[in-house]
């Protein structure tokens, strides 16, 4: 077994998660569970394979271009609202848990 | 054969045969005497609906001509941002959040003539294959209430399968569209990478999310992708490629067309009764004209384990903007700030959505970076690289969508491994980002659906469309 309770809570920590006792018994098991099929990957050689992190890299791009010159398309002009109007305070704010008129207001974040 | 289609409605419409309001009225009529025991729909936008039908019938009366989807009713998965109406992605978490704008796809619909009826159901931010991980209730499949609709998309496709929707849009991460599409018996349509706009789709996985429609009809997915389709500057990963007509594609000649049948796709776990009915539909449009030419895609069996890594890295960074500050849940009596979002998760977030936070953030944490996410990019190389090899020698490959047809609720639901398993045939295409279509060819013994999925080139959705078009064509010319 690979993955430990230890292990759990340690990145449930990470990811910002605290999970119930329960919680962290059972995702021991299914972590486990997956990780021992996702080891077939090692099955194969992959010491000459570029990785790829986006589709977009598969086509359409110009093989000749390198780094962000690639993706100049995707390129806009950096002008304020310029491709659509900001949101208004009042909107942006609208779905917030707890907000006076300008801020979203949270519980205190220094402790001690 | 489909009470109404996109084309019916609107001619009836532009004729004056009836109103786009009665077609709208009609549709909430069956929801609401249906969409209890099938919970489909998880919010009704009726107001919306109806200034919308309004309009059209205005347009109709002074004799104008009518936009391609004018009137038709039209159903959204829950996971497209609509201004103004409630939209949950399925999740606890988001469960009064009312976005400020609309999804671009969304809007083009709308721009186009579409009557938004209302949100469906789905996974949990869109993460399951049987509609079981909503957090609100469970989709049942129209053709079987016992059996699950698919997932993640259940509740579009079982709208559009149960009438409730001439036609609905949903999002394929891992299959999300295909196999639902599949399990209850309609087409689903999952476009390239890029080729439609995921602005105010809510994320998932990014490298991986596409928006597409589920219709009663091939000639219905052609229109609506026709409308959605194209680059748009709020997306940057949309694609500045021109679209063709895909309805004017549809009725091309097949002959000559060399359809791929890779054996990776007939293995071991493939039911006998799909695998059956998938051999003869695949006969057929040998019939019709098409070469049919054995293909390899060799790393096939790896997609699952690829999949499973880089969509929930993906997401867990993706969703770790729910943190109970400028939307959605919050939880209440915390005293600290990192209180506050570790209750706030807690509570807001399935279990599903957790384990698949929990994979993700492992595979991306120090020491196991380069063992699993690294490593799934790489092994993603590879499986694109299948594709690449064997479109060089054919037009399409055609497959199963779906190892089984519908299995039934709770059949899956505790062992996640199994349930990951059954995308076998649906996670490669998202990998490689290329398009696929899922048509109904035939049923089980049981009455159930079984879908034949077939696979293009990058940009190439006319070729499977003109396919799986002709197969439509073919079989119910026979019925």
């Amino acid at each position: 077994m690979r993955v430990t309770e230890k292990d759990v809570t340690y990145v449930a920590d990470l990811a910002n998660l605290e999970l119930t006792a329960d919680e962290r018994v059972g995702m021991v098991r299914d972590l486990n569970s997956i990780l021992g099929h996702i080891d077939m990957l090692n099955e194969i050689d992959t010491s000459s394979v570029e990785p790829m992190s986006q589709v977009s890299e598969r086509y359409g791009v110009d093989a000749a271009k390198h780094g962000s010159e690639r993706f100049a398309h995707a390129y806009r002009e950096d002008v304020p609202e310029g491709l659509r109007k900001s949101l208004s305070q009042e909107s942006a704010l609208a779905n917030a848990p707890d907000a006076d008129e300008a801020f979203f207001r949270v519980p205190k974040v220094i402790e001690r | 054969m489909p009470s109404s289609t996109i084309e019916s409605v609107r001619s009836a419409v532009q004729q004056r045969q009836t109103t786009a309001f009665a077609f709208a009225e009609d549709h909430y009529r069956r929801i609401q005497k249906e969409d209890e025991q099938i919970g489909a729909y998880l919010t009704l936008c009726r107001e919306r609906a109806m200034e919308q039908a309004d309009r059209i019938d205005r347009l109709a009366a002074e004799g104008k001509p009518l936009p391609a989807l004018a009137g038709v009713p039209v159903a959204l998965k829950d996971v497209m941002s609509t201004r103004g109406v409630r939209t949950t992605a399925g999740s606890k978490i988001l469960d009064n959040y009312i976005p400020p704008y609309d999804c671009t796809a969304v809007a083009r619909l709308e721009a186009a003539g579409a009557v938004l009826l209302g949100k469906t159901n789905c996974d949990e931010f869109a993460m399951g294959s049987s509609n079981e991980n909503s957090a609100f209730r469970p989709v049942r499949n129209p053709r079987d209430l016992t059996r699950v609709p698919g997932g993640s998309s259940g509740g579009s496709a079982a709208a559009v399968a149960a009438d409730m929707a001439v036609a609905a849009l949903g999002s394929d991460t891992g299959g999300s569209i295909r196999q639902p599409a599949s399990f209850c018996g309609v087409v689903g349509l999952m476009p390239t990478y890029g080729r439609v706009s995921r602005y105010g789709l809510i994320a998932f996985a990014s490298s991986l999310d596409h928006i597409g429609p589920l219709t009663k009809t091939v000639k219905d997915a052609a229109i609506i992708l026709r409308t959605i389709a194209g680059r748009d500057p709020m997306d940057s990963t949309s694609a500045d490629v021109p679209v063709p007509d895909y309805v004017a594609e549809l009725d091309r000649p097949m002959r000559g067309l060399k359809l791929g049948m890779a054996k990776e796709y007939f293995a071991e776990g493939l039911d006998d009764q799909v695998r059956q009915a998938v051999e003869a539909a695949i006969n057929k449009l040998e019939e019709a004209g098409c070469e049919i030419v054995p293909v390899s895609l060799p790393h096939t069996r790896y997609a699952v384990p690829v999949y499973y890594l880089i969509a929930t890295a993906e997401a867990s960074s993706n969703l770790a903007r729910y943190d109970g500050v400028r939307y959605g849940h919050r939880a209440a009596g915390v005293k600290s700030l990192s209180e506050m979002y570790r209750r706030t998760r807690d509570e807001g977030f399935g279990a599903e959505v957790k384990r698949r936070i929990m994979l993700g953030t492992y595979a991306l944490s120090a020491g196991y970076y380069d063992a699993y996410y690294l490593k799934a990019q790489k092994v993603r190389t590879l499986l694109t690289r299948d594709f690449e090899e064997a479109f060089r020698k054919v037009d399409a490959i055609v497959t199963p969508t779906s190892p089984t047809a519908a299995f039934r609720l709770g059949e899956k639901s505790d062992d996640p491994l199994a349930m990951y398993l059954a995308d076998i045939y649906t996670v490669t295409a998202d990998l490689a980002g290329i398009p696929g279509i899922s048509i109904p060819c035939g049923e089980t013994k049981e009455k159930l659906p079984i879908g034949l999925q077939i696979l293009g080139k990058h940009f190439d959705e006319a070729t499977i469309l003109r396919v799986a078009h002709a197969y439509e064509q073919i079989t119910q010319s026979v019925s």
